[in-house]
């Protein structure tokens, strides 16, 4: 079946199984690498993109789902030399070791101080990441890095 | 000192891939015309394979082939050793039972794999495992650890399922110090398995050349040049120097990936067979059942003190869960890096351990952060805690009493170490500081009014890091050196490639190395670059582990950058028309300490590719390799304080407060350094009140996806208090300890001690769940 | 995941008429419950039907007496409501503690109410408000709807349209989640309709939410924290799992309850 869609600004359309997550479409058939598959009970948030601007986990859901949609990836958001605020935050706080988690935990945190409208403080961050599972950097300077990032956002 | 040298808080480098989603990990590598891979696994914990039959999978579109144990076994592939020959206090060898790659005759725990199915597509493989007919005769399976040596004996060259009963220290003294003893202290806990857990799944991609007969193979490892050792001389895939390894970008690791898995070994073995690249990722259901796990230890321990709180002596018997074969160093970890470190920071004249190796039909059990290390200090700092309880000493007190004082280093400890420097008390004083241990009182009050239990618990841990050296370490057993390379390439320009037998996977070595190479040569940062985790690029490694990069990796590469600079200086000399005694270099420079006379490192590195006004005894280039073999362990020690409350009502535990005062010794990279320790307490905190592998009696992993097995969340901590001291390492170039393991390894005591604080009772099992807790002061 | 077809209906008859005509057939709402179960090969559904096409799904009426929920609606959506925030907060709340942001963002009320997970949390409040499940062809009231593990009142190709929850008096929802998962390993939510008419619904305890009649006429008798502690919590039914036993739970419910009717109190 055809799925048409807009990823990191640029419209596709893509033959896919039905059984096709937009993930492996994300992956696959795009090869935009940068999200990531760390679990398969939909809990880590590895793959965390934004779809119509909120985080959902594209692991959990069909390619075909995504039909008309704006897909942005961590590939989508900033460059090496335009970082958007939260990717300098992150490099800024050490908040990323191995970088696994990483692309789906500024995806994540994006969306969180987007509609959190200035209301963030420590409590609220930690909060609002349990969706994203990391197991470098025990989220203490990713904490960090959301709160650093919401301020400038 | 320049603003990207040794102890400045460089931002990493490799952070810009990462943070734009530029990583490479396996999983994003693929080949031309790849086939992949899926596992058959076992559904029981023990049972003998009747037959395997293929021909449903075979008549699915898209199905390559379905391969047994039996191929391998046919190709006549070797086991998969284990690198660390223990033996029993009888002097005996510790009793391997066999472990081909998959398994041939019978499988010994839920998820063992014993075929694989290969197809175009992964849809096709899956559909393809789920219908090869598999006909097994279910046997009796060894679960609970207790009864291990009384049950079914799994493999039939192991006797009670006893892998090796081995001892360390004297049996004699301890028991004469405990006959003379005023007080003992007696505690009998258990240290719960681990399931490791790093974010990115294990996953390898093969290829296979017919015409030059080599392999490619990429793989998520911590040391690829030990995965190519062991599959050419074991495994016998194939002659080392036709095997390549890659690790490229590698999500983590913490142990579970040093070791060489059945899945990437099928996978290379399959790629040569069919001829075509092969290509395997698992999922995290997968990576439950079969990364090794970690700890998984009954004990027993008994403190012998006189009636002043002075400890006499220790006595230790362990039971270690090996799981149901040995992994690669899993006899090592409840041995070599347990029982040797069973003194602490404490003077405790005599000390006496026995540790049973036990199989079990469960995963094997290796090491995870900290391996063996969070084990022992649990062991201790557990019970010198309960002693302080039973004689009404403040534990502070108690351990102040009895630690190893900074005037007596070296310290040669009852179990085998010697500890080349440290100073304990300095890091207690700065942490109880930063705790604010004397308005604990007060906090327990305001808590008390707030209906909630607060308790403090303390963990001056020590641990042993950077294994050495390799002749002591090779003659007890271990069947590797314990040694690193390091080369230091200037390029005709002046830049530099550093290659290193290290590996990071979210250490930041890349940064590092770089800090130190660039400021031992004077030159910027941004000149140096940092090759690592690749046999085709770097010459031999030994990997990352037990929190050696710095310690003995870093040492490798200033060892090679000084012959760099001996080598640049004969050639300054020459240029200069000086004699080498005079030349000096510093800051990126040689200069002739008679005159004024200059040339830059860059210079010198182009007149040594482009040679003509030069030395005639020197071979042209500036390249220079090194292997560093460590003299002695490192001792990183430090004290680690937690507060906890306790809601009576539901037994949830709240971390409110985490203090962790490390000494490292020098430290390089601050961040980094600040980093990995949040990092370890995590996992700590996670030991002790969250995680826990469990099986049920019949042998089923009953946590096997986050659904049950609890990982630590943001809002599960606290934010952390992080300081160190210093007392450098008296026997490596950078005066360097080692900084990976220790969160993992003080935090699990300084937990639970202020969980049985707040409890008032003498212990609860870790995880110290809510219901466990609920439990513990409903009984109470 | 093994293959299906999938559809994606634009009037609610058409995806009625194709579960009926479909071998087995799903529909599908936020796909949070069912994507990972079709991932882990738990399902094999020969159709799915994606209702996000399917108009007059979605949206919050808020009357003075009830608010109404669609089912296509995201739990997003009902924790930033402020008109639901505004009649019922203690339900806004509830939306606001579901699984984690991303789920969040694509799970939906009507897909949960019609899983019935016992660890959901909705089911708590529909129970306590007295809801009416409002289906394409009739309404359920709340206490018909349960009736076991993942079983519910509806008919096989049953379509849930709206969720019409009561406005009462005042409401509280607590919850002691699951570490791991972070489902509800007990909710309790506590509706005060004035006049001695408390209902409280509980989730995560047994097979799937229910009405706790004991603690419903303590508490209707005087509405304080303490009332709680005079009623002994049957547990024979309860769930007892790896996380929590059945006693460990009924300890909770209490728990819970008394926290929410403290809660309540507050507000």
């Amino acid at each position: 079946m055809k799925v048409s869609l807009t990823v990191n600004g640029r419209d596709h359309v893509v033959d896919v199984a039905a059984n096709t997550l937009l993930v492996d479409l994300i992956r696959s058939r795009l090869g935009l690498t940068g999200t990531h598959v760390g679990c398969d009970t939909s809990q880590c948030g590895a793959c965390t993109v934004h779809l119509d601007g909120r985080s959902v986990k594209s692991c959990t859901m069909l390619a075909l789902q995504a039909e008309g949609a704006e897909i942005t990836t961590i590939e989508g958001i900033g460059t090496a030399d335009t970082l958007h605020p939260m990717q300098a935050a992150f490099r800024e706080c050490h908040a990323l070791q191995c970088g696994f988690c990483t692309p789906g935990m500024i995806m994540s945190a994006i969306d969180l101080v987007q509609s959190a409208n200035g209301t963030l403080d420590e409590r609220k961050v930690r909060e609002g990441l349990e969706g994203n599972i990391c197991r470098c950097t025990g989220y203490h300077n990713i904490v960090k890095a959301v709160l650093r990032a919401a301020e400038s956002m | 000192m320049s603003e990207t040298g040794i102890g400045k808080s460089v931002k990493r480098r490799e952070d810009l891939r990462f943070i734009t989603g530029r990583g490479r990990y396996t999983d994003d590598i693929n080949r031309p015309n790849q086939a992949f891979a899926v596992f058959l696994r076992s559904p029981y914990p023990r049972a003998r394979i009747v037959s395997v039959d293929p021909s449903g999978a075979n008549e699915i579109e898209g199905i390559i082939g379905v391969f047994t144990g039996k191929d391998l076994a046919a190709d006549k592939l070797g086991d998969l050793p284990c690198g660390w020959l223990v033996k029993s206090k009888d002097g005996s060898d510790m009793k391997v039972g066999p472990h081909p790659p998959l398994a041939v005759e019978t499988v010994n725990y839920v998820g063992e794999p014993y075929g694989v199915v290969i197809a175009e597509t992964l849809a096709a493989a899956r559909d393809g495992a789920e219908v090869v007919v598999t006909e097994f005769e279910e046997l009796e399976a060894v679960v609970a650890l207790d009864r291990a040596t009384k049950s079914a004996q799994i493999h039939a060259n192991v006797p009670n399922n006893l892998c090796y009963e081995w001892a360390l220290g004297d049996a004699d003294a301890t028991n004469a110090a405990f006959a003379k003893a005023a007080h003992v202290t007696k505690l009998e806990i258990s240290n719960n398995r681990l399931i490791p857990n790093a974010m990115e799944p294990r996953a390898a991609v093969a290829s296979y050349d017919a015409a030059s007969q080599e392999f490619d193979l990429v793989t998520t490892s911590q040391n690829p040049h030990l995965e190519r050792l062991i599959l050419s001389a074991f495994v016998q895939l194939a002659p080392e120097h036709k095997l390549r390894i890659v690790a490229p970008d590698v999500g983590g690791g913490f142990g579970s990936k040093i070791f060489v898995y059945p899945e990437e070994t099928a996978a290379a073995w399959a790629s040569r067979r069919i001829g075509r690249p092969v290509k395997w990722t698992a999922e995290r259901s997968e990576s439950f059942l079969t990364d090794a796990h970690g700890r998984d230890h009954l004990t027993k321990a008994e403190l012998a003190l006189d009636k002043d709180g002075t400890f006499l002596g220790l006595r230790v018997k362990t039971r270690a869960n090996l799981g149901a074969y040995l992994s690669t160093f899993a006899s090592s970890v409840p041995t070599f890096l347990y029982g040797t470190l069973l003194a602490g920071q404490y003077r405790t004249p005599a000390i006496y351990v026995e540790v049973e190796g036990v199989y079990t039909n469960t995963a094997p059990v290796d090491a995870y952060r900290g391996a063996g290390r969070p084990e022992a200090t649990y062991v201790v700092e557990r019970i010198v805690e309960t002693a302080a309880r039973e004689l009404k000493i403040d534990p502070v007190e108690l351990r102040r009493r009895n630690f190893i004082p900074p005037d007596a280093f070296p310290y040669q400890t009852p179990v085998a170490l010697e500890y080349d420097t440290g100073n304990y008390g300095a890091s207690l004083d700065k942490a109880l500081i930063k705790a604010d241990y004397t308005g604990f009182a007060k906090r327990r009050a305001d808590a008390e009014r707030r209906g909630r239990k607060r308790g403090i618990g303390f963990s001056c841990y020590i641990e042993a890091c950077g294994l050495a050296p390799s002749q002591l370490a090779i003659q007890l057993g271990a069947g590797v050196g314990l040694y690193e390379s390091g080369e230091v390439r200037v390029n005709p320009t002046g830049n530099v490639t550093v290659f290193t037998g290290s590996h990071s996977h979210g250490q930041g070595h890349e940064t590092t190395f770089a800090q130190i190479v660039s400021d031992k040569l004077g030159i910027p940062f941004e000149n140096v670059e940092v090759v690592h985790g690749d046999t085709g690029r770097v010459e031999f490694g030994l990997g990352t582990y037990g929190s050696r990069s710095l310690a003995v990796g870093g040492s490798a590469l200033i060892k090679a950058t000084d012959k760099v600079i001996a080598k640049g200086k004969r050639i300054a000399a020459h240029m200069l028309d000086a004699s080498i005694e005079n030349v000096d270099f510093a800051e990126g420079a040689f200069s002739v300490r008679t005159s004024n006379q200059k040339l830059t490192f860059g210079e010198v590195a182009f007149a040594a590719y482009v040679p003509s006004n030069y030395p005639s005894t020197e071979e042209p280039g500036l390249s220079e390799k090194a292997f560093y073999d460590p003299k002695n362990f490192t001792f990183p020690a430090g004290t680690h304080i937690a507060e906890v409350e306790v809601d009576p009502e539901t037994g949830a535990v709240e971390v409110v407060s985490f203090v962790a005062v490390d000494d490292f010794g020098h430290v390089i990279n601050p961040m980094i350094v600040e980093g990995q320790v949040h990092g370890g307490i995590a996992q700590g905190i996670g030991q002790a009140l969250m995680e826990h592998g469990v099986y049920d009696e019949a042998g089923q992993l009953v946590t096997g996806s986050y659904m049950d097995y609890c990982m630590p969340r943001a809002d599960d901590l606290p934010n952390f208090t992080i300081d160190t001291t210093v007392t450098p390492c008296t026997h490596n170039p950078l005066g360097v300890k080692g900084c990976g393991e220790a969160g993992a390894i003080g935090a699990p005591a300084a937990i639970m001690n202020a969980v049985t604080d707040a409890l008032g009772v003498v212990d609860i099992p870790m995880p110290a769940t809510p219901e466990r807790v609920w439990r513990a002061l409903y009984r109470a | 995941m093994y293959s299906f077809d999938y559809h994606q209906p634009n009037t609610i008859e058409s995806a009625a008429a194709l579960r009926a005509d479909a071998e087995d057939a799903v529909y599908l709402a936020g796909g949070q419950t069912l994507i990972p179960t079709l991932k882990q090969r738990l399902a094999a559904p020969s159709d799915v039907i994606d209702l996000a096409g399917v108009p007059g799904l979605t949206g919050i009426e808020v009357k003075r007496d009830s608010v109404t929920i669609g089912a296509m609606t995201r739990h997003a959506e009902v924790a930033a409501s402020p008109e639901i925030a505004k009649a019922i907060p203690a339900l806004a709340f509830l939306a606001s503690e579901i699984g984690d942001a991303q789920v969040r963002n694509r799970g939906t009320i009507g897909g949960s109410v019609a899983n019935s997970d016992p660890a959901a949390d909705y089911p708590a409040a529909v129970i306590a408000l007295g809801a009416t499940i409002h289906t394409d062809r009739r309404s359920i009231p709340a206490e018909d709807y349960f009736k076991d593990l993942f079983e519910t009142a509806l008919a096989a190709n049953e379509l849930i349209r709206a969720i019409e929850f009561p406005v009462p008096k005042r409401a509280a929802y607590r919850k002691f989640p699951n570490p791991a998962s972070r489902y509800a390993v007990v909710g309790v939510f506590v509706a005060d309709f004035g006049g001695g008419r408390v209902r409280v619904g509980v989730t995560g305890a047994g097979p799937c939410a229910f009405r706790a009649t004991e603690l419903e006429s303590a508490l209707s008798k005087k509405l304080e924290p303490s009332q709680v502690d005079n009623v002994e919590i049957e547990y024979d039914r309860f769930n007892s799992d790896l996380h929590a036993s059945a006693e460990y739970r009924a300890n909770l419910v209490r728990v819970m309850a008394r926290r929410a009717v403290a809660e309540l109190l507050a507000s």
